[in-house]
C-alpha cells in the first residue's frame, strides 16, 4: 500500500505494469514513484541493492513507447554496465566502472527495459547463499530470518520484495533456480548458449547462463524472448531461432509426457511428498506424469565442483589490479580456495585423476538425459531439497552451494534449460518450495508450457492470487 | 542397471583419514604461488582442510566407470566459430577507456611492477 491507501505500482506483475502503461492508465513515472517508495522503506533491512542507478526514473519515462515499456529491472551485479558501478560483490572491484555494457543489458535497454539498480549476489556468483558477498548477505524477503539463496540471491529478494518488477541473474549450476525457489519466485535457466554471455564477469564459462527471475511464468517468458538470441561477441552463442516463449506458453500441458525425476534420492523427505500432491494437478491438466529413474545427482556435485573450479581459476586471472580493480589480495575467503582448488586439480599430475574424469562423468549425465528424453518431454523434481536456510548457515562450509543445488547440478552441466517456480507455501514460515522443470536443449517452450498451465491451475503464485 | 546410476550411501560419511590427498601447508602455498593469491601463514592451514573436504567429496568421482568415455568440454556441440578478420571499431576502447579503471598509469601507459631483476 502507498501513501494514498491504494496498492503500491510496484507490486504490479511486469505484464499488468506493460498493459496499464500501454493503456495510458498510469506512465512510468507512477512506478518509478511508488519503486522508490519500497526500495527506500526496504532496502536498509534486505541489503539488495548495492548500487543505484540514479537516471533511471528518467530513462524509464523515455522508454516508456518501447515494448517493455520502460519498466525497472533489478540487475544482477555481474553484468558490465556502462560507467555505472559493477562489482560483482567482491572489494576487488569495489570503484569498477565498466567502459562497455553487457549484450544482455544492451539488449535489455533495446527493447525499453531499465537497469534500476545493481543487486547483490555471492561474491563472483561463488555461493547459493549470498553470504560470501563481501558487501553483506541478503535477507529473504517472505522471512528475514532465512537466506535468500543465491548467487542470484539479490535479484531473488529484490522480485519477491517489490523491489523491481523483475531482475535479471545468471546460472552456473542453480544460480537463478534455487534463489526462485527460496524466495517464492520463478526462475528461468535458458539453454546453454541461449542467451549471451558478452560483458558479463565470467564465472565457469562452459555453463554461465544468464537468465530472468520474475514475478510469474509469464513476465518471465516475456524478459526471455527480448535478451535471447544469436551474439557474434560470445562464440558459444546459438544461431538457432528463439521461440516466441509468451505466446508458446498458453498451449497447455494437454498430451505431455512428463518425467518425474529424484523420486528415490535420500533426504528429500520434505519436499518429495509435497510435490507429488502437486504432480496431480498436472495429470488432471492432461499430461502424463511418471516416476522416471535418472543418474544419481550426488555424481554431479563432484563434477560441477571440479569443472567449475577449474574454469573460475582460470576466469579468476585477470583480476591483477593493473588493469582495473583492487589487487588479489581483496579476494575473499570462498573466491580463494575455489582458485586455488581449481589450480590444484589442473596442476600436473592431478588434471587426469579430477578434470578429464569430472569431464566424462559429465558425458555420462548428458547420455542419460538423452535417454530420458525420448520417453519424456519434460523432467521435473524439486529445485531445493529443502527450505531457506537460516542466515549465517553457510559461513566456513567449504562446499556449501554444491550440496544445497545438487537437484540442479545434472541440468546445468548438461546444459539444459530448466525453470523453477513455486509448488508450496509454509504457513507457519511463509517459506516457499520451488519446483525445477527441466526440457531438452533448446526446448524452453516445453517447460514453460508446463510451469504456466501450473501456476495458473494451482494458488501458489502470491502475485497471481493477491 | 539403476543400481550402477547410484552413488555408495556412505557418500558423505567420508573418512579423511583414509585419504590418498593429505594436503600440506606447504602445498598450499606452492598452489597460492602458482594462482598468485596472497597466503599467510594462518590461512594457509585452513585452506589445507578446506581442500581435504572437497577432494573427500570429488574423489567420490573414481567409484564411477568411465572407461571408453569421451569427456565433454562444451554442450553445444559447435566447431570452429569464426569470423570476417576484420577490425570490429565499436568493440574498440579508446585510450582513454582503457586507462579509465587503472590505479596507475604514466604517459598514456598501465604502470605495473618490475618483474625482472635488474641483476
Amino acid at each position: 500500500m502507498n501513501h494514498e491507501g491504494t496498492m503500491s505500482l510496484a507490486s504490479l506483475t511486469f505484464r499488468d505494469a506493460l498493459d496499464k502503461i500501454k493503456r495510458g492508465e498510469i506512465s512510468a513515472a507512477d512506478v518509478y514513484r511508488d519503486l522508490d517508495q519500497v526500495v527506500e522503506e526496504k532496502n536498509p533491512e534486505l541489503n539488495i541493492y548495492l548500487t543505484k542507478n540514479e537516471k533511471a526514473g528518467e530513462q524509464g519515462a523515455a522508454m516508456s513507447g518501447l515494448p517493455l515499456g520502460g519498466l525497472p529491472l533489478a540487475v544482477k551485479d555481474n553484468f558490465c554496465t556502462r560507467n555505472l558501478r559493477t562489482t560483482a560483490s567482491s572489494t576487488v572491484l569495489d570503484d569498477f566502472l565498466p567502459q562497455f555494457e553487457s549484450t544482455v543489458t544492451t539488449r535489455l535497454a533495446k527493447a525499453g527495459g531499465v537497469v534500476y539498480g545493481k543487486a547483490n549476489l555471492d561474491a563472483w556468483a561463488h555461493g547459493s547463499s549470498t553470504e560470501t558477498s563481501q558487501y553483506g548477505r541478503s535477507l529473504n524477503p517472505r522471512n528475514t530470518d532465512y537466506l535468500p539463496g543465491g548467487s542470484s540471491g539479490g535479484s531473488a529478494a529484490a522480485v519477491a520484495a517489490d523491489m523491481c518488477l523483475a531482475a535479471l541473474g545468471t546460472e552456473t549450476a542453480g544460480s537463478i533456480r534455487q534463489p526462485a525457489a527460496w524466495c517464492g519466485v520463478v526462475g528461468l535457466k535458458p539453454t546453454y548458449g541461449r542467451v549471451s554471455r558478452y560483458g558479463i564477469v565470467p564465472m565457469a564459462s562452459s555453463t554461465d547462463s544468464p537468465g530472468v527471475l520474475a514475478k510469474t511464468v509469464e513476465d518471465a517468458a516475456l524478459i526471455f524472448e527480448h535478451l535471447a538470441g544469436h551474439d557474434p561477441k560470445d562464440a558459444t552463442s546459438s544461431t538457432q531461432e528463439v521461440p516466441k516463449l509468451l505466446e508458446v506458453a498458453q498451449q497447455g500441458v494437454e498430451g505431455l509426457k512428463i518425467g518425474y525425476i529424484y523420486h528415490d534420492i535420500e533426504g528429500l523427505d520434505i519436499v518429495n511428498p509435497l510435490l507429488e500432491k502437486e504432480l496431480e494437478v498436472l495429470t488432471s491438466l492432461g499430461a502424463t506424469v511418471e516416476k522416471a529413474s535418472a543418474f544419481d545427482p550426488h555424481h554431479a556435485i563432484s563434477v560441477y565442483t571440479i569443472v567449475q573450479r577449474g574454469e573460475v581459476s582460470s576466469n579468476l586471472a585477470r583480476f591483477d589490479g593493473i588493469r582495473y580493480g583492487n589487487d588479489r589480495s581483496h579476494f575473499g575467503d570462498e573466491a580463494k580456495r575455489r582458485i586455488m582448488l581449481g589450480t590444484y586439480t589442473l596442476s600436473k599430475g592431478y588434471a587426469d585423476q579430477y578434470y578429464n574424469t569430472a569431464q566424462k562423468v559429465r558425458t555420462l549425465f548428458i547420455q542419460d538425459f538423452e535417454e530420458l528424453f525420448k520417453k519424456y518431454d519434460v523432467l521435473i523434481s524439486a529445485t531445493s531439497p529443502n527450505y531457506a536456510k537460516a542466515i549465517g548457515v553457510s559461513e566456513g562450509a567449504a562446499m556449501f552451494g554444491e550440496l544445497e543445488d545438487m537437484l540442479l547440478e545434472p541440468s546445468s552441466i548438461s546444459g539444459l534449460p530448466g525453470i523453477s517456480i513455486p509448488y508450496y507455501r509454509n504457513p507457519e514460515t511463509n517459506l516457499y518450495l520451488g519446483m525445477n522443470i527441466v526440457a531438452p536443449m533448446w526446448r524452453e517452450d516445453l517447460m514453460v508450457r508446463v510451469a504456466n498451465a501450473y501456476e495458473k491451475a494451482t494458488k501458489w503464485n502470491s502475485w497471481r492470487n493477491s | 542397471m539403476l543400481d550402477s546410476k547410484r552413488a555408495p550411501s556412505s557418500f558423505f560419511l567420508y573418512n579423511k583419514e583414509t585419504m590418498s590427498n593429505k594436503i600440506t601447508s606447504d602445498q598450499v602455498k606452492h598452489i597460492a604461488g602458482l594462482a598468485n593469491i596472497p597466503v599467510t601463514d594462518q590461512e594457509s592451514g585452513a585452506l589445507a582442510e578446506a581442500f581435504e573436504d572437497t577432494l573427500a567429496v570429488v574423489g567420490q568421482l573414481q567409484s564411477v566407470s568411465v572407461e571408453g568415455v569421451e569427456p565433454t568440454h562444451q554442450v553445444t556441440g559447435f566447431e570452429n566459430v569464426l569470423r570476417e578478420d576484420v577490425v570490429e571499431e565499436d568493440r574498440m576502447f579508446s585510450q582513454e577507456e582503457a586507462l579509465a579503471n587503472a590505479k596507475n598509469t604514466h604517459d598514456g601507459f598501465f604502470v605495473v611492477e618490475r618483474i625482472i631483476d635488474e641483476s
